[in-house]
């Protein structure tokens, strides 16, 4: 099949016009395959980040404890609850666990958290806020808190604290002050503001006080365990299957970011299948393309193919011979295009530093090798029909005497 | 002298119905091995037809044809194509070389294709075929810039690669001038002279036809003479 593969060569090359003019096709075929996957890719990369890049990608909260209840014989309810239950439930033993998840492949920081209620106090302000404890030193594992802060430092020690700018604005409040913070527990402590953070998240910037895992310890009289551990992971893709293995491993109900992210996750379907469609209508017109273009060699080539059977070329290297030009054909398109969607690509921001108002193209998504090799399998069907007719021409009538 | 080949009452009809034209009409003809023959009769008598049916290309309505003792009229597509290669040599008079190609590559085709790639010892014969043919020094010529007789003699030389025991030459001399036409004729006879080779040459030109040992004439879809 050597020479049949030299005499597509020479097809090829014998009309270097036409077949530079229908590899660029081919290639325009490949390079629009190829910005499309950086598109959507990138998309759905970027709205990603922007929608769950903060949040815990997989998260394991207490399970709350329904308040135990005293019936008595005759049915009345005699004790609804213990009030230091209702409040919180804890996960006693996570300090067990941490190192546990931590070492789960794909994880990339664990965050054991104590989050609680409670109202922030200076002079006669009063706010209510959702307070986090947080272990110093991960501050920025879920939350970038560090890339967020505009004034002061994000490292939490015991009697720090640090809040959103909307909420500093509303207590006016400047660093270094001193507040009082109490919780739902009705303990007090007097913290001092160290760092006022930014994130354009007006929930978490209007009513969120972060302090130290050793202070929310304190505050929601929790001497030992967590209220909930945050988990982020390297790839936010893998979270359904990670979250599995953590809750096998852990026994603990850790639940994925994509959880109750069923709009979000359809809306990026949606703009995945859109994707699909157009690379599919590529591909398609890559086929059509290559088939017609053959189909027209074939016929142009009929004498030719008359005399090389007459002189004892079979059917099947009559085949070998167009497919293998269409195949030629489909790996330079293939090539050329995806080198060409590389190139293109390659002035747009990195995946990391997209910023609004550009493109979200993502040139690691390019999906060049996918590109390549199902252009080179759409030009190899393409080719088959013009090479069943080429090994069905007749010599006699080629020949045409 | 052995018998090459042998046909025995040849039929062949193109289309069917109103349309339908009967060329042949109950041919027969033996052909020894070492032939030089020529094959004349008018226009549209059906030279090229025998020819067509005789290089199994094509197969007649009824009839039998049985060369180097196989019966060529039950073989399939497949088992014809190896036959062609082996036994038998065609050269046209249009058409006959690819048009892509150098004058040796179009002349170890029949060997290349066989082989499935070009061989060294298959180039070392087609070069030889060339030289014989007078066409040293257009060895690595594209065909495309070759003058009409010397297209010819490639062409006959390529018939010759595989060793054949037929060559089939369908007014191989029709589009050369006099003197080109003489030059190919002689060529072939001494192919036909020193290697045996059997030639059957359709041809209009009685001074073609003269420079072989043997005249077929058919007339009328059978051999008249
Ligand atoms: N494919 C075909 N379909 C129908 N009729 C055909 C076909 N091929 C040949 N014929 C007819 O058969 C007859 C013989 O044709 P053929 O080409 O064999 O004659 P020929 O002797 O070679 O003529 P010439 O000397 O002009 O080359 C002609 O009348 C021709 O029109
Ligand atoms: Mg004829």
């Amino acid at each position: 099949m050597l020479y049949a593969l030299k005499i597509a060569t020479r097809y090829l090359t014998a009309n270097k016009a036409q077949t530079a003019l229908l590899v660029t096709g081919v290639a325009v075929g490949v390079f629009i395959f190829i910005f499309m996957s950086a598109l959507i890719g990138g998309l759905a990369e970027f709205i990603l980040s922007r929608t769950v890049g903060d949040l815990s990608h997989i998260t394991i909260e207490a399970e709350t404890e329904d308040p135990a209840l005293l019936i008595s014989p005759e049915g009345h309810v005699l004790v609804v609850a213990e009030r230091g239950r209702t409040r919180t439930a804890t996960l006693a033993e996570a300090a067990t666990w941490l190192p546990l998840i931590q070492a789960v492949s794909g994880v990339r920081a664990v965050s054991p958290q104590i989050a609680g209620a409670g109202f922030l106090t200076r002079g006669a302000q009063v706010a209510q806020v959702s307070v986090t404890g947080m272990e110093p030193g991960r501050e920025s594992a879920i939350l970038d808190l560090d890339g967020y802060m505009v004034e002061g430092k994000v490292r939490l020690g015991s009697g720090l604290v640090v809040v959103g700018r909307a909420l500093a604005d509303d207590l006016n409040l400047s660093l270094g002050q001193t507040l009082r913070l109490q919780s739902s527990n009705g303990v007090t402590a007097a913290l001092t503001l160290s760092g006022i953070f930014k994130t354009g998240n007006g929930a978490m910037d209007n009513a969120r006080a972060f302090v130290s895992l050793s202070t929310a310890r304190t505050l929601f009289a929790m001497p030992q365990g967590v209220t909930k551990i945050e988990i982020k992971l390297n790839d936010l893709n893998a979270a359904d299957e990670t979250a599995l293995r953590i809750r096998a491993l852990t026994g603990l109900d850790a639940v994925p970011w994509t959880e109750g992210a069923e709009q979000l996750m359809e809306a990026l379907d949606a703009q995945a299948q859109t994707g699909y469609f157009l690379k599919t209508f590529a591909l398609i017109t890559i086929v059509i393309g290559v088939a017609s273009a053959l189909l027209l060699s074939t016929y142009r080539r009929r004498p030719e193919i008359g005399i090389m059977r007459a002189m004892g070329a079979g059917r099947g290297f009559v085949i070998f011979v167009f497919v293998a030009q269409g195949a030629l054909i489909g790996l330079m398109g293939g090539v050329m295009g995806a080198a060409l969607g590389y190139l293109a690509l390659l002035p747009f921001p990195s995946r990391d530093a997209f910023r609004p108002g550009t493109l979200p193209m993502d040139i690691t998504q390019g999906s060049y090798g996918l590109a390549i090799t199902l252009t080179v399998i759409g030009a190899i069907l393409a080719s088959i029909l013009p090479a069943r007719s080429a090994a069905r021409v007749d010599p006699v009538t080629a020949i045409g005497q | 002298m052995s018998t090459l080949l042998q046909v025995r009452d040849l039929v062949k009809t193109y289309g069917t119905g109103e349309a339908a034209t009967r060329v042949l009409r109950g041919l027969t003809l033996d052909l020894e091995a070492g032939e030089m023959a020529a094959l004349l009769g008018p226009s549209g008598s059906g030279k090229s037809t025998l020819l067509t049916i005789l290089g199994t290309l094509m197969k007649p309505t009824t009839g039998s044809y049985v060369m180097l003792g196989q019966d060529m009229i039950a073989a399939d597509d497949a088992a014809l194509t190896n036959f062609r290669n082996l036994h038998i040599g065609f050269v046209f008079q249009f058409h006959n070389l690819l048009p892509d190609f150098t004058a040796l590559e179009n002349v170890i085709f029949p060997t290349a294709v066989r082989e499935g790639r070009e061989t060294p010892a298959a180039r070392t014969r087609g070069r030889d075929l060339l030289v014989r043919m007078g066409l040293a020094d257009r060895i690595d010529f594209p065909t495309a810039k070759l003058s009409g007789g010397q297209k010819q003699r490639v062409a006959v030389a390529r018939a010759l690669m595989n060793g054949p025991e037929l060559v089939l030459a369908d007014e191989p001399t029709g589009n050369l001038d006099r003197a080109s036409a003489i030059q190919v004729m002689e060529l072939i006879g001494q192919i036909n002279r020193e290697e045996g080779t059997t030639f059957l040459i359709s041809t209009h030109d009685e001074k073609i036809a003269s420079l072989c040992r043997r005249q077929v004439v058919v007339g009328d879809g059978v051999v008249t003479g």
